[in-house]
This record gives structure tokens, C-alpha cells and sequence, in this order.
């Protein structure tokens, strides 16, 4: 199968930062692409480069085949965005929103109208659709900037953190939306920080940190890389810690992380043997554990390895034009005017 | 489609967007319509008599000064409601659409067109009761307001091009507004350029203001005599200076916006 998505080599620089360090992306049509990564790794400024929102400072981008630096207007018409922050008119009422964004797509009227019912209908907003988008809860506001982006059903769908500030249920419904989007045939590039959400929806995961690609794969793969089950064992009684990391170490045939502070012991286990076996001994010592398991890595445990910090905690340098969030486009303005 | 057709089909959604607005949210324009009105009855009754040496009565010297500032103030709308727009989210949508670069240009300017004739049409009633009077029938009347629109369309741009260039929307609010009071006050709309000093009043003569309040006057039979009219070609030659004037500047500010977007769009 072809490639929807193409990137070649991007490079960003603000100022003194680099938002994209040679990055390269390639998504297989009807694909899913999760593109990983801390506040300021680079995914917003990626991602408005391929939705043509942004001209890099070298590489080659093509969406479609088309290539996006040559011709953006008819990318533009491939293409949905929905991005970080809900790109939707407050005065409007969801439906105004919708059939407008559908004639602009160059949608005939009564296309347009149609479209705008059967998405209001289809993410919930059937009731709301006579208000003004300025009452609308953030969840709603979401689901209709996401419709916003599926008007024409595009071939290609990029998503700028989709879910990001949304309460669990709202996520969920979300990633159902989604998932039918992709199931019909779209090819989509989603950025996230939620680890979670990079598992449920995307085929293929690329974790980028500080504008480079550090680790690509499934997020099998990635949680292969990382290696790992552990054995955790936590105990009730600091007196019980030296027992239990000997018994771990006996058991695992490695040294294991200790913890005092939440009396827990953990190596890397191989199988569900050793859990067997360290609670025989420690039976055999006569100590209860508080908890014992084989724990999973989870793709928080890929991210903090490879970035060497907790998922969503990063403080880097600002990501490209987001840095002042809501109002990234006036930074975007300010330097074009210059 | 072509460019132009494109810009208009696209430009009037962008404008029927930007009336639903007025429309939800009229304050604004209420705002925008007391203004005018205030001038209206400042001037006449307060400055009205200690203002003389126009040739007319002032009142009908002063009206035409009066539309030509409102819509000149009026084009600070176009600064605030560009920058308004571009530092929400609903502009990186726009970007994202296959739909001409100009529309988002042409719809505000074309909303605000539409706000600007809301407003004259309040404070001509106004002008009305005061005692202002057209002289030269429905086609005078008619010609002066075209004069005037082309004008108000036109200021429209350069308050575009402002827009663009602000960086917040309250920048943008005072850099529409500010150089507007020199503009208009160094002009004859409200006093006959006469009574500036020498090296002023072609100065004076010359601005594009003088020549769209002294072409309304000519066209609306409210136009003084004589020395009050001013000198040279601005005063012999004002309805054309006034059209040269708003053509000049459409021809100048629409491709520098456009490009100014494109580029804000593309950065």
C-alpha cells in the first residue's frame, strides 16, 4: 500500500529553538500513526506543517501524494484537521459552524446542510444544534470541532490531541469516532500524550522528544524494547524488605530496585514462574506480602525510559508556536510581520 | 473557479459569519452608532456658534465632515475584528480549508462595509432632525453616500493591514484608532482649512478626508464659497480627488493585505 503521509527530513527552528530536528514520518494509507511525546517534543509544529498551516525550514512533505510546499490549496482538499484547541466560531450554533466549514470546503448548499445534520446527529449534538457554540461544554466543543474536520470524509485526518482535557467518558467516545473513521479508510496521524491512547488507536507509534523521532514501532514492540514484566513484591514491615530482596534476587537472577519508601522490591522477571517460587520462600519465612504481582510495561514505562521523564510532565523548551498556548497564532503573526 | 469568483463565494460566508456576530452580539454596534450621533449634537450645539467663517451655515458645513469621520473611525473595526479573529482557533480552520486566501480579508471588510451603512443611516435621521438638508435631490444624495462607501470600503483595507500587523487585539484597537484623530481633525471637516497656518493648510487640503467632506458637501449642495473652500486642485476638482483617493488606496492596501495574510497563514 502506498503512503498517505509522507515527511522527509523536517526542519523548525524558532529562534533559538529547535521545534523539528530532522524528523521523518511515513504513515501506509489507512493506517493509524500515534505520534507520541512530551509538552514541546514537536507534534503541533509537525503536525501544521503537513496540514499546511506552517512551511518548514527544509525537508519534503507530500499528503496524498500531493506535495504540500508546491501545492497546499489542493492538499487542503484531502485533508481534515482538528486540532489542539477547538477551532470552532462561539457566536455561531454548532449547526452554522458545520455548514459553514462544509461550504468552504466548496460543499453545495444542500450538501453542506445534509452533512451538517448527519455529523450533529452522529457525535451527539443533534439537541445543541440551535445553540451558540459559547454554551457548549468542552467536551461538546471537541466533538464538534472534530466533525468540523470529517465534513467531506477526508482521505487523510490529522488530530492535534484530541482528547486532551476531556473527562474519561468524552474520551471514549471520542476514540469510538475515531475508530470508525479509520475502519471506513482514512489514513490518520494523531498526536497525543496519553500513552493509553496511543495503544487503543494507532498502529504504529513514533516518540518524538525535543523535534527527533526516538523510538518507532507497534506498541508491542515499544513495550518489548523496554523488556518487560516485572516481579513487585511490597511488603507490610521495613524489617521484611532484606528477606524479600534476597528471595527476589534468588528467584529473578538479578539485582532488584528496592524502594523504603513504599516497601516494595521489583526485578524483571522472566514468566510467571518466579512469582511461584518468591512466595514460596517468603512463606516459608512466614511473610505476608501487602501486595505481590507480575506487572506489564506500559507504554508510560517505554516513555519514561526513552525520554527520562514521567509522560505529560515536561517541561522542555516551548513547542514551536505553541508556546503561548491559546494565542499560538499571534507568535506565528508576529514573526511573519517582521 | 477563478481567483476573484472564488474570493467573493467564499468571502460572503466569511461575511454572513461575521453579521451573525453583530447580529448575537449587538453592542458593538450600538456603540459604533452613538458615537456618530454624539459628534452630531456636540458640534452643532456647542461648537455651532463659535465656529463661523465657512460661508453656510455650519450645521450643514459640518455634516459632511461629521459621515466622513464616522466611517473613517468606523474602519477601526476591521483592525480589532481581524486581530479578534486571528488570535482564535477558528482561523487555523480557515487555514485548513480549500478556500480562497483573500475570503477572510473580504468577508470583514464586507461585514464591516455593512455595519458602516447601519450607522450612517442612524446618524443621518439624526443629522435630519437637527436640520441638516440634501440639496440636490435623490441622485445628489445618492452620489454623495457612493462617494462616502467607496471611501469607508477603502479605510476598511488599511485598518486590514493594521489588523494583521498587531499582536493582540488590544494593540490593534488603538494602532486602528489613533492616527485617525490627526487624520481627520488636520482636514476641513469640521473647519475651513483657511483658518490653519500657511504651511498647513495644503496639508490639510490635500488629505483624502478634506476631499471626500468637500466632494459630499458639492454633491449634497451644502459645499461653502470662496475662500472657505480651500485652494488650488483639491478645491476645484474634489468629487474626483475624492474617488482617486479611496481607488489609490484600494489599489495600494488589497494586494498588501492579502500578501500580509498569506504570509501570517503560511509562517
Amino acid at each position: 500500500m502506498a503512503d498517505a503521509i509522507v515527511a522527509e527530513g523536517l526542519v523548525k527552528t524558532y529562534g533559538t529553538v529547535r521545534a523539528l530536528d530532522h524528523l521523518d514520518l511515513r504513515v501506509t494509507e489507512g493506517t493509524v500513526l500515534g505520534l507520541l511525546g512530551p509538552n514541546g517534543a514537536g507534534k503541533t509544529t509537525c503536525v501544521r506543517i503537513l496540514a499546511t498551516l506552517l512551511r518548514p525550514d527544509e525537508g519534503r512533505v507530500s499528503v496524498a501524494g500531493i506535495d504540500v510546499l508546491a501545492e497546499p490549496q489542493r492538499v487542503r482538499k484531502v485533508i481534515g484537521l482538528s486540532g489542539q484547541y477547538a477551532a470552532v466560531d462561539d457566536n455561531l450554533t454548532g449547526y452554522e459552524n458545520l455548514e459553514m466549514i462544509g461550504r468552504l470546503y466548496q460543499l453545495g448548499k444542500a450538501r453542506a446542510r445534509q452533512r451538517a445534520y448527519e455529523l450533529l446527529e452522529r457525535f451527539d449534538l443533534a439537541e445543541a444544534a440551535k445553540r451558540t457554540v459559547k454554551t457548549y461544554s468542552g467536551g461538546m466543543r471537541r466533538r464538534l470541532d472534530l466533525a468540523g474536520a470529517l465534513i467531506t470524509s477526508p482521505p487523510v485526518i490529522f488530530l492535534d490531541e484530541p482528547t486532551t482535557g476531556l473527562d474519561p467518558r468524552s474520551r471514549l467516545g471520542m476514540w469510538e469516532v475515531i475508530h470508525e473513521r479509520v475502519r471506513s479508510g482514512s489514513t490518520l496521524l494523531l498526536t497525543t500524550q496519553y500513552l493509553e491512547e496511543a495503544d487503543r488507536l494507532a498502529d504504529e507509534i513514533v516518540v518524538i522528544d525535543h523535534g527527533r523521532a526516538i523510538a518507532r514501532g507497534t506498541a508491542t514492540e515499544l513495550k518489548r524494547q523496554v523488556a518487560v514484566e516485572r516481579l513487585e513484591v511490597t511488603v507490610a514491615r521495613d524489617a521484611e524488605l532484606e528477606t524479600v530482596r534476597v528471595a527476589v534476587e534468588k528467584v529473578c537472577g538479578e539485582v532488584p530496585e528496592v524502594d523504603t519508601l513504599a516497601r516494595r522490591v521489583s526485578a524483571p522477571a522472566g514468566g510467571t514462574r518466579v512469582l511461584l517460587d518468591v512466595v514460596r520462600l517468603m512463606d516459608a519465612a512466614g511473610i505476608e506480602p501487602v501486595d505481590i504481582g507480575i506487572r506489564r510495561a506500559t507504554l508510560d514505562d517505554v516513555f519514561l525510559k526513552l525520554t527520562g521523564q514521567a509522560a505529560g510532565s515536561g517541561e522542555h523548551a516551548p513547542e514551536g508556536t505553541a508556546a503561548a498556548g491559546g494565542r499560538r497564532s499571534r507568535g506565528d503573526r508576529s514573526e511573519g510581520v517582521r | 473557479m477563478s481567483e476573484v469568483a472564488g474570493a467573493l463565494h467564499d468571502g460572503w460566508i466569511v461575511t454572513k459569519r461575521n453579521l451573525i456576530k453583530i447580529k448575537r452580539i449587538p453592542d458593538l454596534l450600538i456603540f459604533s452608532t452613538i458615537q456618530p450621533i454624539m459628534f452630531v449634537l456636540l458640534f452643532t450645539y456647542v461648537f455651532g456658534g463659535a465656529i463661523r467663517g465657512t460661508g453656510v451655515a455650519y450645521k450643514e458645513y459640518l455634516m459632511a465632515g461629521i459621515f466622513t469621520q464616522t466611517v473613517a473611525f468606523g474602519s477601526s473595526l476591521t483592525a480589532i475584528g481581524l486581530a479578534d479573529d486571528l488570535t482564535k482557533g477558528i482561523v487555523d480552520r480557515f487555514r485548513s480549508l480549500p478556500m480562497s486566501r483573500a475570503a477572510v480579508l473580504v468577508g470583514r471588510t464586507t461585514s464591516d462595509l455593512l455595519n458602516n451603512l447601519l450607522v450612517v443611516l442612524v446618524m443621518g435621521a439624526c443629522a435630519l432632525l437637527v436640520g441638516w438638508r440634501v440639496h440636490t435631490g435623490p441622485w445628489g444624495a445618492l452620489a454623495g453616500f457612493g462617494v462616502l462607501f467607496l471611501f469607508a470600503y477603502a479605510m476598511s483595507w488599511i485598518a486590514a493591514v493594521i489588523g494583521l500587523a498587531a499582536r493582540s487585539v488590544e494593540v490593534a484597537q488603538s494602532a486602528g484608532f489613533i492616527w485617525l484623530f490627526p487624520m481627520t481633525f488636520l482636514s476641513n471637516a469640521f473647519i475651513s482649512t483657511s483658518t490653519l497656518p500657511g504651511w498647513l493648510q495644503p496639508v490639510a487640503d490635500w488629505n483624502p478626508i478634506s476631499s471626500i467632506a468637500l466632494a459630499l458637501r458639492d454633491l449634497w449642495g451644502n459645499a461653502p464659497q470662496g475662500l472657505a473652500r480651500g485652494d488650488g486642485f483639491p478645491a476645484a476638482h474634489p468629487v474626483l480627488l475624492a474617488l482617486l483617493w479611496s481607488v489609490g488606496i484600494l489599489a495600494l492596501f488589497v494586494p498588501m493585505a492579502i500578501s500580509r495574510y498569506r504570509r501570517v497563514s503560511t509562517r
